[in-house]
């Protein structure tokens, strides 16, 4: 069974609201974690990650000034910060489909429907600490691979040119989002 | 705040990409336990949780007076982007985080009233009268949360507010067939879940 030494982490909570900043810190100090900063919106929260150099950041989508997908978008950029790589668990009330795609295609690790849950934020730090996935550049995209598995059912084009990449297999973020925590 | 830098990623280049694996540097936080191993980090984050639940409901009238300041400056001076997206994340958050202040039944009128807000194309022609029935419902079941029958009260309210709602954005979006698609698929992650 896998542990997770909490206090071997960083953790940056990116909220608005200060209520919910609260609670996800609550439960970080619960799992163990002692170093936990906290930023109240995107434009400190980048700051903050420059600062405080997480090791996971865990981000609210609706937020003032710029928003949490703005946020990992301007993470995510190779070279202009010293870890794109850096782990992104989006929180947010949004649970359309179309908002965990556009999540996903920004660049987000895992994303988690509110309400939390303990054991929902445990499993996504679990996952991005014990399997992380490559990340993929292209001309459009830069961040964790997308592809978590390989589909039987897909029968379009390889639309990844030059090489069959290895795939690692876990749930798909819309398949995760899916199930409660 | 010093602290070492990642290590260089290994790059593999493809065709038109590349696929980059960063040096796990997370990977020092795990170990391996046996299994019969009684620590539960779950179990003490619930318990670190329960321990500031006697702060929820205090919360939860923040929140709703905070969206009735917002409801109000917006009858003084009407919708603008500020007042908009002030309206929207109030009601995004009791959204949000009615389950975990143990208010799981407002959560669907607040996500009613976050759907009136982003899907109406125009900011201009969101229906004052309209908001104010959600503000007004989402407070009612806030306060009135020790009802016995709060649960069939907030259905019938949401219900109703749904139903309003829904038939206004089908109206504003009735030559956008795409967004209206997306209006009304249903959301695929759960949305009252407990903690």
């Amino acid at each position: 069974m896998l542990r997770i030494d909490f206090n071997r982490l960083r953790f940056l909570i990116i909220d608005d609201n200060a209520h919910m900043r609260r609670i996800v810190r609550t439960l970080l100090h619960g799992f163990g974690a002692r170093e936990v900063y906290e930023a109240e919106d995107g434009a400190s929260g980048l700051e903050a990650f420059t600062h405080y150099m997480p090791d996971i950041i865990v981000a609210d989508w609706a937020m003032p000034i710029f928003d949490g997908l703005e946020l990992t978008q301007m993470i995510r950029q190779p070279g202009a910060n010293s870890n794109p790589y850096v782990p992104i668990i989006m929180l947010t009330g949004h649970s359309e489909k179309k908002r965990v795609t556009a999540a996903r295609d920004a660049g987000v690790t895992e994303f988690m429907a509110k309400p939390i849950s303990a054991k929902a934020l445990y499993q996504r730090i679990l996952n991005v600490v014990a399997n992380p996935r490559p990340f993929i550049k292209t001309k459009n995209y830069f961040g964790p691979d997308r592809r978590r598995n390989v589909s039987s059912n897909y029968v379009g084009p390889e639309r990844r040119k030059g090489g069959q990449a290895d795939t690692i297999r876990q749930s798909s973020l819309i398949d995760k989002a899916k199930v409660p925590g | 705040m010093a602290k070492v830098r990642p290590k260089k990623p290994s790059v593999a280049t493809f065709g038109d990409y590349e696929m980059i694996t960063p040096a796990n540097e997370l990977r020092k936080a795990v170990s391996e336990v046996a299994d019969r191993d009684s620590d539960d980090p779950v179990a003490r984050a619930e318990d670190a949780l329960a321990q500031l639940s006697s702060e929820f409901s205090a919360w939860m009238d923040s929140e709703s007076d905070r969206l009735d300041a917002v409801r109000r400056s917006i009858k003084s001076t009407g919708f603008n982007k500020t007042t908009r997206d002030a309206l929207f994340r109030a009601a995004h958050d009791i959204k949000g985080e009615a389950a975990t202040f143990g208010y799981p039944f407002v959560a669907s009128s607040a996500d009613s009233l976050c759907r009136l807000i982003e899907h109406t194309p125009e900011m201009d022609r969101i229906p004052t009268a309209l908001v104010d029935r959600h503000v007004d419902a989402i407070r009612a079941i806030i306060r009135e949360k020790a009802r016995p029958d709060i649960v069939e009260i907030a259905d019938a309210l949401t219900t109703r507010l749904r139903e309003v709602a829904d038939h206004f954005l089908a109206h504003e979006n009735r030559d956008r067939p795409d967004v209206l698609a997306g209006i009304l698929t249903p959301p695929i992650a759960p949305s009252e879940q407990t903690v």
